[in-house]
């Protein structure tokens, strides 16, 4: 599938992937993130439900502290 | 670039109203940045008291320490531009107030220091505010490494900073990069405002 990762074009070896397994695959180990599938919030506790397909426009966006 | 001069920009931006979540170092330099340009109203929040410890980067004097941020920074914002209506709440904002107390502004700069609120807000304008402008900073601690200071778009949320690095007892914030970090927002502001031709 081809998806869109954070504003640029990502190809994968499946069809569909789980939220969890895109970042594990990607290896982010961030601590703290806000993600998105085509503009929809998916929270942490459905990381392992919420599926990725091909076409979908995915945004995982680090959180960190300062300011 | 678009270019306006600053009669044109100061009557456009009179009529514009802008959130400031939080009034720590991000977001007391960024308010004073828009009061400076001459925005209409800002709508500040924040809870925290002047310390003398913020005083490396924050925009307060000496002789605020002990105060409240609000008003300390309504009051600094005042002795630059009188004419900017400034708004100010005293509380910790949360997913409940957000839509409430920024609702009525186009643009909502996000200015946590923690990236636990900075999570919060992000989520809260996805699911309760669609479409809503957010400009967050994100990464300013320490000194140096400018080029890695950028601004990065994810549909309507824009993220100024280096994306990087957190703050920690050997990578304190200090005011040459927050400032920048908090300036990149305002200009992030001044773009999304004044690019729409109306």
């Amino acid at each position: 599938m081809k998806i869109i990762l954070n504003n640029r074009q990502e190809e994968f070896d499946k069809e569909s992937m789980t939220i969890r397994e895109l970042l594990d695959e990607k290896n982010f180990t961030f601590k703290m993130v806000v993600i998105k599938i085509n503009n929809k919030l998916v929270r942490k506790e459905h990381y392992d439900t919420s599926l990725v397909r091909d076409g979908d426009d995915v945004s995982v966006l680090h959180l960190i502290s300062g300011g | 670039m678009i270019n306006l001069d600053f009669e044109e920009i100061r009557t456009r931006l009179a009529d514009k109203s802008v959130g400031i979540a939080g009034a720590g170092g991000l977001g007391s330099n960024c308010a004073v940045a828009l009061a400076r340009v001459g925005i209409g109203r800002l709508v500040i929040a924040d809870f925290d008291v002047v310390s003398e410890g913020n005083l490396n980067r924050q925009y307060y004097f000496k002789d605020q320490v002990g105060r409240k941020k609000i008003d300390a920074l309504r009051e600094n914002i005042a002795k630059i531009n009188p004419e900017i209506d400034v708004e100010i709440h005293d509380l910790r904002l949360d997913p409940d107030n957000i839509p409430h107390i920024f609702g009525n502004c186009q643009i909502i700069v996000e200015a946590f220091d923690l990236a636990g609120m900075k999570k919060m807000i992000a989520e809260t304008v996805i699911e309760k505010m669609p479409g809503k402008y957010l400009v967050m900073g994100m990464g300013l601690a320490g000194f140096g490494n400018n080029e890695a200071i950028n601004t990065v778009k994810i549909d309507n949320i824009y993220v100024c900073g280096d994306l990087e690095n957190e703050t920690s007892e050997q990578l304190p914030p200090l005011a040459p990069r927050v400032g920048i970090v908090a300036n990149m927002q305002a200009n992030q502001v001044l773009e999304l405002l004044l690019s729409k031709q109306e």
